[in-house]
């Protein structure tokens, strides 16, 4: 295809996405048949879920490779997938350091986390820290930074649903994105109370699949027609957007200093932040061994890594065959490069599975979400702190489906509100306030002997306002064109992502609030570490 | 769709028969817990390092990383994609880690513990 074409077609496409890109009932029709595929098979799993361990841990029987596709699922959101394509469309190598920030952030899962936590926890993150520590104030304190972290990616994948309906169902008005939102709410709550954790594997199992497939599909058509020469590839992407700076770091972070110390900042969130969020973590409950841990979280890596190496292809060949202008004037702007490639090479038709594919990432994520939220509520605060630990199992379970009603309706309600905002900005949020008010208090109770409650406490809450309130007063809230509040400007913080200050500061918060304090229990700490290591004691499969 | 793990493991033990603080005094328990800790956290440190390098480089020395090498694939996109070969890297080297040197120490600890060896009142 030479240059003329392929710019001829770029227009064309562009032309064709000022109205709607792509077939709207292709969309619709494969999409419908992937919400009934997915229900009748967590119609299916749903009827062994009988107790606790199997509503919250799917039974703990999942085997490794099955859990690594269902991790790959859960993590591999609309952000991923549309925000991390568009960005390198448009920004070029910037947007691909996104993907490497988010594969190396599991190598603190696999090394540091997966297997102890399996090995002492039972459903919740709160589980392990709690573990050793005084009981109510860590499991409050855990159940508040879940929620905290779980609502901010909720709110993100539900205005991406939004955002994606404009481009995809030719639906522009706002009351139709409305529904649609709504809609995604309500399908969420249906999976996750009928199907419980197994149900919700399910759905992102096959959503892993179809993602995988869909990607990798594209990413042959696209090495194809530039002869499997990635260096053509990246040719046609500098021919087409006149820029050689494509191809070199700086784009969107090298514009001045503070823009380059928020990469940094960015970069610390993504790779603390993985092993920090609590719907991942919640995943390696769902096998029965550590060993399968172990094995789940290398299946993540290698799905992810293959994903992410997908992207790269993909971004540049949005640039060489879409092209800038065109993705920025499609409705969704950035998020439409994917589905724009989609359709410059395989029509509607390919467009239709790749926006289907799409809305079974944001449906998958979302469920996923919601299940973590409602096991923390019942869990941690209803059985463990409110009935002391003394509550009967189907009575957590119905607290827990209760819950998924309202986290379900509180996530519609703010995605609703969230519409047009920046999706990118909420997931990075969550990643910076997981990093911050998570994993350094998962890493102290597994690794320092000498961590106390006190401690965990200040860098729980430390790193979760620190987190909170650097966001709140930074440009992205005010002061900046970009902000979600226009007209004022209160932001004294200069960078988007507070990670750089919170990250360090809560660990240094644990550390100092550990000097001090009540002593703790030293046969806990021993139980504990024997048990992170061997798996003495650790809940096996459920057998039915 | 239940499915059978490779290892099937026993009932829990009940915890408090146990003495954890025996266990970890215990030589075995030493043993493993230097293992695991000389593997992971050198490991952990090299990778983090590694990425930060990468990320300064790439924000602080863009001419740098736009220096060609093959054709128009220059040395930033290498040293990224060296970021997933190493990735790939560190995880099967644990894995083979694990599987050679901890999965036995820990299985053998672990049948120790449910054997009752470090019961309580059981000098060790």
């Amino acid at each position: 295809m030479n240059i003329t074409t392929v710019q001829a077609s770029a227009l064309q496409a562009a032309d064709a996405a000022t109205k709607t890109v792509g077939t709207p009932w292709i969309n619709m029709t494969i999409f419908g048949g992937f919400v009934l595929i997915t229900m009748v098979v967590v119609l299916r799993a749903s009827k062994n879920n009988k107790t606790a361990a199997d509503y919250y841990a799917g039974g703990r029987s999942f085997s490794g490779t099955q859990n690594g596709l269902a991790i790959a699922g859960d993590y591999l959101s609309a952000a991923s997938f549309l925000g991390i394509v568009g960005a390198i469309a448009l920004t070029g190598y910037d947007g691909f350091l996104y993907s490497i920030g988010f594969l190396v952030a599991w190598l603190v899962a696999l090394l540091l986390v997966a297997e102890p936590l399996r090995n002492t926890g039972k459903f919740t993150m709160a589980d392990v820290l709690s573990f050793r520590l005084q009981q109510r104030p860590v499991r409050i304190a855990a159940c508040i930074s879940t929620l905290a972290v779980t609502l901010f990616y909720l709110l993100a994948q539900m205005a991406g649903a939004g955002a994606l309906v404009s481009l995809l169902m030719g639906i522009s008005s706002q009351l139709g994105q409305s529904l649609i939102i709504v809609g995604v709410g309500l399908l969420m709550i249906v999976y996750v109370m009928i199907g419980g954790m197994k149900g919700t594997t399910w759905v992102q199992i096959i959503k892993a699949c179809l993602l995988l497939f869909g990607v990798a599909v594209m990413s042959v058509w696209i090495l194809a027609l530039n002869g499997f020469n990635l260096s053509n590839l990246l040719g046609a992407a500098v021919e087409t957007s006149g820029d050689p700076r494509i191809l070199e770091p700086g784009l969107k972070y090298g514009v001045n200093e503070i823009a380059k110390l928020d990469f940094v900042s960015l970069a610390m969130a993504m790779v603390f932040g993985a092993a920090g969020l609590p719907h991942v973590l919640m995943r390696f409950y769902t096998v029965p061994t550590a060993k399968e841990a172990r094995k789940s979280v290398v299946w993540a890596i290698v799905l992810i890594g293959c994903f992410y190496l997908f992207t790269l292809i993909l971004g540049f060949g949005a640039a060489a065959m879409v092209g800038a202008e065109a993705i920025q004037s499609a409705p969704g702007g950035v998020n439409s490069a994917a589905p724009l490639l989609a359709y410059e090479l395989g029509g509607s038709l390919l467009m239709g599975v790749i926006a289907g594919v799409a809305f079974a990432t944001i449906l998958a994520v979302v469920a996923g979400l919601a299940i973590t939220a409602s096991a923390s509520f019942a869990h941690d605060i209803y059985t463990n702190v409110i009935c002391k630990g003394k509550s009967d199992p189907l009575k957590e379970t119905r607290i827990a489906k209760a819950t998924v009603v309202v986290i379900g309706s509180l996530s519609i309600l703010g995605g609703l509100g969230a519409q047009g905002q920046n999706v990118a900005f909420l997931v990075a949020l969550a990643f910076a306030v997981a990093a911050s008010a998570n994993l350094p208090t998962i890493v102290y109770s597994l690794f320092w002997k000498g961590f106390k409650t006190r401690g965990a406490l200040w860098s729980m809450y430390g790193g979760l306002s620190i987190s909170v309130l650097l966001i709140l007063f930074s440009p992205v809230m005010s002061g900046a064109e970009t902000s979600m509040i226009k007209g004022v400007d209160f932001a004294w913080f200069p960078l988007a992502n507070p990670g750089i200050v919170s990250i360090p500061a809560a660990f240094l918060l644990g550390f100092l609030g550990s000097l001090g304090g009540k002593e703790e229990s030293s046969a806990k700490q021993s139980e504990m570490e024997v048990r992170s290591l061997t798996g003495v004691g650790a809940e096996g499969a459920i057998d039915h | 769709m239940s499915h059978t793990s490779p290892e099937p493991i026993k009932l829990p033990v009940d915890a408090d028969h146990v003495d954890f603080a025996a266990a970890q005094r215990g030589e075995d328990f030493v043993k493993l817990r230097k293992t695991h800790r000389s593997f992971v956290m050198p490991m952990t440190v090299a990778f983090l390092v590694w990425y930060l390098a990468y990320v300064v480089l790439a924000v602080y020395a863009p001419g740098l990383m736009g220096i060609q090498v093959v054709g128009n694939i220059n040395l930033g996109i290498l040293l990224g994609l060296l970021q997933f070969v190493t990735t790939f890297g560190i995880t099967a080297l644990y894995v083979s880690f694990a599987n050679r040197k901890l999965d036995p120490l820990a299985l053998k600890l672990r049948t120790d513990i449910e054997d009752g060896q470090y019961a309580h009142g059981k000098t060790n």
